[in-house]
């Protein structure tokens, strides 16, 4: 350090080192760029285009611009598919259900994980488990066969009380318990990453809140639930992104189907899939604002963290 | 006296016992442990309900299938089911072919993702923001908006002919089944590695590539292990794009398969099996749940092998990747 600043032509080093740095940085991830150029923008762009025009197929794609108004295609997606608003409008409100009860579920998990037992490798891999196995078609079979949930939970009481409620709020409610196994088929990942964090907090905080008198349920609410606050946003957007993007949705079987119906086409499929990315895109935006972390909160936190560990506190 | 002291000898034993059950300040009680492992294991069950349903339907016979009281233990097991579907799903051959078909851009997407995720991690460099922002966007959207134009781009290239190729060249571009996640995982992973490590073998002499190859790359040893494991597996179970690249959406072709893709057409392939492979069978051996069943084992059967076998990679993996920071 002190004999850079010696150097009268630091700066011109430097800057031929940060040169050099940039270079190898774009080295790094030029394969990404290149694909990611081709396969992500260029596509979404396509996308858009084929959604705003007519295609025609012959020998190639041809686009032909819209007769009646630039929104044609999306107008059609509506008023042409009576199910479509029906099965989109399950997909969202059934996300928004679903995700709680995964979050809850694997913090639950990870909390008995957590506590003190034998044979806890044993019970992570029996939840890890559908993670390798949880997919489409397997997930499709399954379902079909009616073992998508517990048979005692799936007539219960509690759902004929239900089914007097509006038809699109009751149909993802009795999804919800329908599907109950399939869905926490979908928490694996989650419940480890909750188990991750919790086993980072040290067992001597605890010990000293319960010397300063503190009882085992206001030891969860002001040590463990804050640990685990950063990580209830990661685990929601992680279970959005899972959910929109797993092989169980119909939209996306329905956008499937529609690419190969001479009927629908392109233009149509395309129209669907950008309304069913804004959906996504709306659900995961209100999911990070509810959940994001104040940010003095987090200043409390981190010094809280700093103090236990006794170490001073870092920059960044 | 006497009593009075029997009195204080109870006393103590109920508070003990009492201590046992509901456990104290330090330790907890039998009653706590007791609902911990209840819970635990009526959970584990419902997780596993579906795998033992799957298992025990695929041993029974047709007329366990109608019988109520067969539930859940077969009354003869048969591997019959099993033979028809290996015979459905042409197993060993699809078994394979997709082997080739996940493990070669396993391969490549691992060597690319990890340079990708060290890129961002280590260097910093001019539009490093756009490129971050449009990985998380990826990562964040859909992709089955991008689907379509990328099945077109292929198909111009005349590559939709049922190869490895859109594999191939998406993996190496970084843009293979879910790469995105593999370069954020690396991402992370890299981004621990004490950076004066890396400058020091730099000071060194060592060249950025060197240092790349000879200290970064042993140093994230347990990324590279979390990411091809997870990779096979999500290559193994795509079924959206592996149909579009392909070509499953015109036509059918009899080059490359997944076991998945077999699983979803199990039905029609049934049918068509059953009509030519024998003459003589009755209206009797017509497609049942329980080789369906069989049908799905066999499908997952290889990822629940290296399961078993490498399931401390698999389990330990969230906490190695790092990311749930540090």
């Amino acid at each position: 350090m002190s004999k850079k600043k010696r150097n009268p032509h630091d700066k011109r080093r430097i800057t031929r080192r940060t040169l050099r740095e940039w270079g190898f940085g774009y080295l790094f991830i030029a394969p990404w760029i290149v694909g990611v150029s081709i396969f992500f923008l260029y596509a979404m762009v396509r996308s858009l285009e084929f959604s705003f025009s007519k295609v025609e197929l012959s020998n190639g794609v041809i686009l032909h611009p819209l007769e009646n108004g630039i929104f044609e295609n999306f107008v059609k997606v509506f008023t042409t598919d009576v199910n479509f608003p029906t099965i989109l409008a399950n997909f969202g409100v059934g996300l928004v259900l679903q995700l709680p009860v995964i979050i809850a579920f694997s913090l639950i998990i990870a909390l008995l994980l957590n506590s003190k037992i034998r044979c806890r490798s044993l019970f992570r891999m029996i939840f890890f488990l559908p993670v390798i196995i949880a997919t489409g078609p397997v997930m499709s079979k399954l379902t079909a066969q009616g073992v998508s949930s517990v048979p005692m939970v799936s007539q219960n009481a509690l759902l004929s009380i239900l089914s007097e409620l509006p038809e699109f709020i009751y149909q993802p409610i009795s999804n919800l318990f329908s599907g109950l196994i399939m869905i926490l088929w979908n928490s694996g990942i989650q419940i480890l990453i909750f188990l991750a964090g919790l086993q980072k907090v040290p067992r001597t905080l605890y010990e000293a809140a319960k010397i300063d008198g503190a009882s085992g349920w206001e030891s969860f609410w002001k040590i463990t639930l804050p640990t685990v606050k950063p990580l209830i946003l990661l685990n929601s957007i992680y279970t959005v992104v899972t959910l929109a993007t797993g092989g169980t949705n119909e939209i996306i079987e329905l956008i499937y189907t529609a690419t190969y119906t001479a009927t629908q086409g392109y233009s149509y499929a395309m129209a669907m899939s950008w309304i069913y990315t804004l959906v996504v895109s709306v659900i995961l935006l209100l999911v990070f604002l509810l959940l994001r972390e104040k940010s003095d909160r987090h200043v409390v936190y981190e010094q809280k963290r700093v103090v236990i560990k006794g170490v001073p506190v870092k920059n960044g | 006296m006497k009593r009075e002291k029997g009195k204080k000898a109870f006393e103590n034993r109920k508070e003990k016992i009492k201590k046992l059950m509901l456990g104290s300040a330090e330790k907890r009680g039998f009653v706590g442990s007791f609902v911990v492992y209840l819970l635990l294991i009526v959970i584990s069950f419902i997780f596993l309900y579906p795998v033992l349903y799957m298992l025990s339907r695929s041993l029974m016979s047709r007329n366990d299938l109608l019988d109520s009281s067969a539930m859940w233990i077969p009354s003869s097991i048969t591997l019959h089911n099993y033979e028809s579907a290996i015979l459905t799903m042409d197993y060993w051959n699809s078994l394979l072919k997709n082997l080739y078909l996940a493990v070669v851009p396993t391969l490549a997407q691992v060597f690319i993702c990890s340079a990708a995720g060290y890129g961002f991690a280590r260097y910093n460099f001019p539009l490093k923001k756009l490129w971050m922002g449009i990985l998380i966007l990826a990562f964040l959207l859909p992709s089955q908006t991008i689907a379509l134009p990328n099945y077109l781009v292929f198909q111009n290239l005349r590559m939709i002919d049922g190869t490895i190729k859109p594999f191939l060249i998406t993996s190496i571009l970084g843009q293979g089944f879910k790469s995105t996640l593999c370069i954020l995982i690396f991402y992370n992973f890299h981004k621990q590695v004490p950076q004066s490590l890396i400058e020091a073998a730099e000071i060194d002499g060592a060249g950025h590539l060197k240092a790349y190859f000879q200290i970064a790359i042993p140093l994230a040893g347990a990324a590279i292990v979390v990411v091809t494991l997870f990779s096979f597996v999500w290559y193994w179970n795509e079924t959206y794009l592996v149909r579009n690249y392909l070509g499953y959406g015109t036509t059918r072709n009899t080059a490359l398969t997944t076991l998945m893709l077999e699983l979803n057409n199990f039905d029609k392939s049934y049918e068509n099996a059953y009509t030519t492979w024998a003459s003589s069978v009755t209206s009797t051996d017509r497609i049942n749940d329980a080789v369906r069943m069989a049908g799905t084992v066999l499908a997952i059967a290889p990822l629940m092998i290296l399961y078993f076998v490498l399931q401390k990679q698999f389990v330990e993996s969230v906490d190695k990747a790092g990311i749930t920071g540090e």
